[in-house]
């Protein structure tokens, strides 16, 4: 435990002198690790044997929430539109799930897709309210009061970010280690038993898609702030196919997995448009299919095996 | 009244000729395979592009245009014999008794995989190629003017669902498939060569996927981008029709059809939203889309 707290410090301390030596992975960097949310998200659900195929829908609410306050409602400062945004699609992860959490295997996935799609077409067709297929502009927001620079402000939100990781990472280590995160892995192991020992897996599977809505909301949210834009592509199902790619790449043990995933592929990307542009997604999908051939815990298991230290029965795999 | 509804009718049914040829491919792999192929939108991208690049280079070579028709079966028929037993040999057999997240996660790194190789093959540029429909021509009954292209297509597309009901029902090969979706281990303890099925149906399904997208190019063309798009409106029509359903998929894709055509009409900002619209109108009602339920599989 004291050790992987070390190792986790140590990370985000990297993490975040990163930029101070190489400026241009600022931007990188924050686009990972709202990425990195999402997938989070969607590693929980896949605790739970549960595959969402739509999931790029909540980053993409939460993106768009974010560029509605700020231009619709007038909110401008940064903290209250993340925290807005978040609250957003934490409720319609809650509504969705209502009656997603219902299915099951594949059916989960499709009807995930389904929604995810309606979520798309609206954003790209409704030209009024979306902007359709240009998006929206979301202006730089105030902090506190405070006027910032673009490059100041990226700053602070690539800081903000970096905490973020840290402090609802450790809420949901909490939650994981709860009765409620330990419920989750078991209806993927026995549903049926669940249910004799007294446990809603309805309940179960909806606190969790609550949550895991709520954590690609603050993805999105920090995605729109950095970004400046928002299009109708955050939700396409390509997207969402990617937010569970990354969680994959990276490990669903732990919760530091889907950020390394993110972050790992965020740098590679950026290195790979540089050379082989055309075949990034080749590269993507060869990796992807390396992973799942040889390392079914991910590159987090990967580390964990470098540092000697011994994976834990009873995780969760695929 | 009629000479708008008819004119409507037709667009409708041959836009759900060719989405029921991708549709009725991923469902008959599901229910055979029990693998939800997330790369079937591929291999419609990738026999459109085969088709329309062998019918620009027919009219070029200057071979007589009439060729143009069987090149379109050749291609689909080409694409699905090299990608279908490769594809299944290798990668899907591999994912046999995985979970479903797994089966996901490897078409879609095979789907990615495919998107890249159709761009460094093809380019970027979008493909047209329309020499079968401008040859066909046009007809003119009763004061309303029709593609015939469009007609051939709905006859293709309903001889299609006649020809896979005779060679499931009646056929060697069709009886045993069928016999593998029923029951898996019972086909196989009774000698059934299971693996040979699944390639079978996989291929059969690889093909259909080609034939759709070959017998698109004439109307649409094609350009990147149209396997994905195309992945999400087979997945609505099969889950709307039940997977693994084929009737279902045939039903589902007039539904689907008749819905985008009556919302470009009607309200066009909405012809995108329209497919999924219904998708999930149905799906709340009937989770396992219109003719499936949640346990048994049917072909």
């Amino acid at each position: 435990m004291k050790r992987s707290a070390l190792v986790t410090a140590a990370a985000l301390l990297i993490l975040a002198l990163a930029p101070l030596a190489l400026p241009f992975l600022q931007f990188v960097l924050t686009i990972a690790i709202a990425k990195g949310f999402a997938a989070l998200g969607v590693a929980l659900l896949l605790r739970a044997g549960l595959i969402s195929l739509g999931h790029a829908m909540f980053y993409a609410i939460g993106a768009y929430a974010a560029a509605f306050m700020a231009t619709t409602l007038g909110i401008t400062d940064f903290a209250l539109l993340i925290i807005g945004s978040t609250a957003i699609s934490a409720f319609f992860g809650v509504l969705f799930g209502l009656f997603l959490v219902r299915y099951r295997a594949i059916f989960f996935a499709m009807l995930n897709l389904a929604v995810s799609m309606v979520i798309y077409a609206l954003a790209s067709k409704l030209y009024g309210i979306t902007g359709g297929t240009d998006g929206l502009r979301v202006a730089v927001p105030t902090v506190f009061g405070m006027t910032l620079e673009k490059s100041s402000f990226d700053g602070l939100l690539y800081y903000t970010a970096i905490v973020l990781v840290a402090l609802l990472g450790y809420l949901v280590h909490r939650y994981l280690k709860s009765p409620l995160g330990h419920a989750l892995s078991a209806v993927h192991s026995n549903e049926v038993r669940l249910e004799y020992l007294g446990v809603s897996a309805w309940s179960t599977l909806l606190t969790a898609y609550g949550i895991s809505a709520a954590l690609a909301g603050v993805g999105g949210a920090i995605a729109a702030l950095s970004i400046g834009h928002v299009l109708p592509e955050f939700a396409f199902w390509t997207e969402s196919g990617h937010l569970v790619l990354t969680a994959v790449l990276g490990g669903i043990a732990g919760i530091a997995g889907p950020f390394l995933g993110s972050v790992f592929l965020e740098i590679v990307h950026t290195v790979a448009v540089g050379y082989a542009a055309e075949a990034w997604n080749m590269i993507v999908g060869i990796a992807l299919l390396v992973v799942i051939f040889f390392l079914p815990r991910g590159l987090f298991g990967l580390f964990e095996r470098l540092v000697g230290r011994k994976s834990t029965d009873g995780e969760p795999t695929l | 009244m009629l000479q708008t509804l008819i004119p409507l009718a037709v667009d409708a049914l041959a836009n759900a000729a060719l989405i029921f040829f991708v549709a009725v491919g991923l469902t008959l792999v599901f229910s055979v395979l029990r693998i939800l192929n997330v790369a079937h939108g591929s291999f419609y991208s990738i026999g459109a592009y085969v088709a329309a690049s062998v019918g620009l280079w027919i009219v070029g070579a200057g071979l007589p245009d009439w060729l143009t028709f069987p090149a379109l079966f050749l291609s689909a028929a080409v694409v699905a014999a090299i990608l279908g037993p490769l594809l299944e040999k290798t990668l899907v057999s591999w994912t046999y008794g995985k979970s479903e997240a797994v089966q996901v996660l490897v078409t879609f790194a095979l789907f990615l995989i495919l998107e890249d190789l159709q761009r460094i093959v093809f380019g970027v540029q979008s493909v047209y190629q329309d020499t079968p429909m401008a040859m066909l021509g046009i007809s003119e009954i009763g004061g309303i003017v029709y593609l015939n292209y469009q007609l051939l297509l709905i006859g293709f597309a309903a001889a299609l669902l006649i020809a896979l009901r005779i060679f499931i029902t009646r056929s060697r090969t069709g009886r045993l498939l069928a016999a593998v979706v029923a029951d898996r281990e019972v086909s196989e303890a009774l000698g059934i060569d299971t693996k040979r099925m699944f390639m079978i149906a996989f291929t059969l399904g690889v093909f259909l996927a080609a034939l759709g997208g070959a017998l698109a190019t004439p109307t649409t063309g094609v350009s990147p981008g149209l396997g994905a798009d195309t992945m999400v409106l087979a997945f609505a029509v099969a889950a709307i029709g039940g997977l693994g359903q084929v009737e279902g998929a045939a039903i589902a894709s007039v539904i689907v059809a008749a819905a985008k055509v009556l919302a470009i009409y009607f309200a066009p900002s909405l012809d995108a939203v329209a497919p999924y619209l219904v998708m999930l109108a149905v799906l709340l009602v009937k989770p396992y889309g219109l003719f499936g339920s949640g346990s048994t599989r049917k072909i």
